[in-house]
């Protein structure tokens, strides 16, 4: 008998006030540009000043939305930390790489290499938990914390492990931003909140934060949902998508009016936005839509941010009217379905189930 | 004792060989593949030796038809590795079962993204490289040129254990039902990034590697991509398939002691020992020989060293590390050295621990050193990486 998987707590560092887990999106942070950084939570009552000097950015975000997730499930340590990330602490690494050309590979020192490890996150968060547990890092472009959730889920249900701390993290760095703008990935012009996803233009605004979700196969009392079902495809046909969700809904003996609410990932692409935007007009035309990439902005691990959102929904009942895209109301939400992708690739189905 | 999951086709390519065939010749007849760099133009040319494959890019990208200059190197060495592994175990339609692909890979496209890290702002001409820095895009290069779609496709990377977590991850999924047969193993080539950076730590050889020598001055960086096929047992009965050997066991656990170095009595690395006797249902004494981690780094060799005396109580089997012949090939050393496990079992052979001449004064583990024919049935092979990860594969003759 397969165990269920419970999520029991909830972490965020993101572009919004999302460290403050009393609030729910109640004070927007608005912006007019192509790249967004974290609202900086106050590192100092997380990490020692000394350490957080050198601290990568990554790994500075993870510490505070870890700990705050340990700390709701009232843990001091968990069997298993899974991380996903698309670049890992980049920062770093595009500065060793900088000082490799600028010093002709001289006077380098070790941080900067180190911190560049995709596993640095999960590494450094097991030091500081003294956690001897099993330890992994996928970096898989945007189905990094879904290959996360996935391996979490995979272990819970076989019951190989009772608590697991999963996350997503990914950085914004200049450096990326500024090449992946020369291939379109990236929007050219500055684009005001409440219009990117309505932008049509090409390209992303660039976001970075850091997701961790203590995942059991025990309820507790900080219980927000129940993780039911989820699937990865490196590659759909875009005619398929639809069936591939109703199939998917079908194996977990689900029909579409079984959906109180479908999280998606539009990001205001014009070359990609319609992957979302043709299932509005078919499968979801009659289900509650909600988007979030307008808040968090476009990065790997994106998707954390749309996870958190569900959780949150689940737990208070409320959807904010800003991430509602279209008319249809949900009221005591039971199911939730996620949808991404990025650029075409990676597609990923969370299903979600209140408790 | 559980049952094993069947692996039916390896395919790999390394300093030592362009394919599985030319590494198991050139192991069992003590050719190193260590030597001076000539591909990368590095101010540490001659302060360092690596273990290089001689295929130039070019040379990789006209065998797979490819235009020059359209990939990394980590892709190039994955799609030779992966398609022969998928050759040998025989698979015309990748997609008449469910197939997943799992890869590690630790420097993915930074090969590519530090040559033309800045030309990028100059000229349009290799903008075809800069989404190659994603990690993932190694992978996703692999499942194309396998023709894998709508598949199950991510990518682990956890440093110099990465390749080893792809074939556990593998087995799991198989051993779970989620996927009927699976892909796993690694690719990594050779950067600046990677040199210049273990040269920061200090920890690189200037001359040949010499593992659980007590004179050993550090490791030698290797390039290398291995993947193995991994199959469920309906579909080796429904297709006939011949089947190398099993993946037996295995176990991950983190050393949590530092970011990079391990702890000095290897208690991450008894962990993840210990989990894998555990999944196997077997016990130590019944390893036949194990392929350590073994980098010849002072670090790694002491602690893993420790390790093994602690898990074998004192009674440690015939063992040897590779990285004298392959250097270390990082991400893809875990997969690299499962499959010279496979072939230990298929050969009934144990590899000489090359350059080893002196016992460390902290404890007395002598490597096997010469070419050594001997039933095998169990092999034990570790890999540790950064960020105290350590990760134990047992591979078994017998399901």
């Amino acid at each position: 008998m397969k165990k269920e998987v419970y999520i029991n707590s909830i972490g965020s560092v993101s572009v919004q006030k999302t460290f403050d887990s009393t609030q729910f999106l109640e004070d927007i942070v608005t912006y007019n540009d192509t790249t967004l950084k974290v609202v900086d939570p106050n590192y100092k009552e997380y990490i020692p000043p000394a350490a957080a000097r050198r601290m990568a950015k990554g790994i500075k975000m993870s510490a505070v939305s870890s700990k705050n997730a340990m700390k709701e499930a009232g843990l001091q340590n968990v069997d298993a930390i899974i991380v996903g990330t698309g670049l890992g602490c980049l920062g770093d690494s595009e500065k060793f790489v900088s000082d490799i050309i600028k010093n002709d590979e001289q006077y380098l020192t070790p941080t900067r290499f180190i911190q560049s490890s995709h596993n640095t996150v999960a590494g450094s968060i097991a030091l500081d938990m003294g956690c001897k547990g099993y330890n992994f890092t996928y970096v898989n472009t945007s189905i990094s914390f879904e290959s996360s959730l996935w391996d979490a889920k995979l272990q819970l249900q076989a019951n190989e492990a009772t608590h697991i701390l999963v996350g997503g993290v990914d950085e914004m760095v200049d450096h990326h931003v500024d090449t992946h703008r020369f291939i379109g990935h990236v929007k050219d012009k500055p684009v005001a909140m409440e219009e990117v996803l309505s932008s049509h233009t090409k390209g992303a605004v660039i976001g970075e934060g850091s997701h961790f979700f203590v995942l059991s196969n025990k309820k507790g009392k900080s219980t927000y949902s129940k993780l039911t079902a989820l699937n990865i495809y490196n590659t759909l046909k875009k005619e398929n998508i639809a069936e591939v969700i109703t199939g998917f809904l079908k194996d977990n003996h689900l029909l579409l009016k079984d959906i109180d609410g479908v999280i998606l990932g539009n990001n205001g692409d014009i070359e990609y936005d319609h992957f979302y935007t043709d299932l509005c007009s078919s499968i979801f035309e009659n289900t509650p839509q909600l988007v979030f990439k307008h808040l968090s902005g476009e990065f790997d691990t994106a998707t954390g941010f749309g996870f958190w959102l569900a959780n949150k929904i689940f737990k208070t009942g409320i959807v904010p009217e800003i991430v509602k895209l279209n008319d249809k109301n949900i009221t005591e939400p039971k199911r939730l379905l996620l949808y991404n992708q990025y650029r075409g690739r990676n597609h990923s189905l969370v299903l979600l189930e209140k408790c | 004792m559980n049952r094993g999951i069947a692996i039916t086709g390896m395919g790999l390519i390394s300093s030592i060989g362009n394919n599985v065939e030319e590494n198991l010749a050139s192991l069992t007849s003590n050719k190193t593949g260590i030597s001076r760099i000539t591909q990368i133009n590095t101010v540490h040319k001659n302060d360092i030796m690596v273990g290089e494959i001689s295929q130039t890019n070019d040379m990789l990208e006209k065998k797979l038809g490819l235009a020059p200059n359209s990939y990394s190197r980590t892709p190039l060495l994955g799609i030779v590795a992966a398609k022969e592994a998928i050759a040998q175990a025989g698979i015309s339609n990748i997609k008449d079962c469910k197939t997943g692909l799992i890869s590690g890979t630790t420097v993915g496209g930074m090969d590519k993204s530090e040559q033309y890290f800045y030309d990028y702002f100059e000229s349009d001409d290799h903008w075809n490289h800069i989404n190659g820095l994603h990690a993932g895009d190694s992978t996703q290069k692999i499942a194309d040129a396998l023709g894998l779609t709508e598949s199950f496709v991510t990518t682990i990377s956890t440093a110099c254990s990465s390749s080893a977590n792809a074939i556990m991850l593998g087995a799991r999924m198989i051993k779970a039902g989620e996927l009927d047969r699976v892909i796993v193993g690694g690719s990594d080539c050779l950067s600046k990034f990677t040199i210049n950076g273990f040269k920061t730590l200090m920890i690189l050889s200037d001359t040949y590697n010499t593992p659980f020598d007590e004179n050993r001055k550090g490791l030698n960086l290797g390039e290398a991509a291995a993947f193995l096929v991994l199959e469920s047992d309906e579909i080796v009965l429904r297709e006939n398939k011949k089947v190398l050997a099993y993946v037996k066991g295995y176990g991950n656990a983190n050393d949590a002691f530092h970011q990079t170095a391990s702890s000095e009595n290897g208690d991450g690395a008894v962990l993840a020992m210990e989990k894998a006797f555990q999944t196997a249902g077997i016990e130590p004494s019944d390893i036949d020989y194990i392929n350590a981690h073994g980098t010849a780094t002072p670090n790694n060799d002491l602690s893993e060293g420790r390790s093994l005396i602690r898990i074998f109580n004192g009674n440690v089997p015939e063992f040897s590390s590779t990285k004298a012949f392959t250097g270390h090939t990082l991400a893809a050393a875990g997969s690299v050295e499962a499959i010279y496990s496979v072939l230990a079992l298929q050969n009934n052979i144990i590899y000489p621990n090359l350059g080893f001449k002196t016992p460390m004064s902290e404890f007395d583990l002598v490597p096997e050193t010469i070419l050594k024919h001997k039933e095998i049935n169990t092999v034990l092979s570790n890999s540790f990486g950064f960020g105290g990860n350590c990760s134990t594969l047992i591979f078994t003759k017998e399901a």
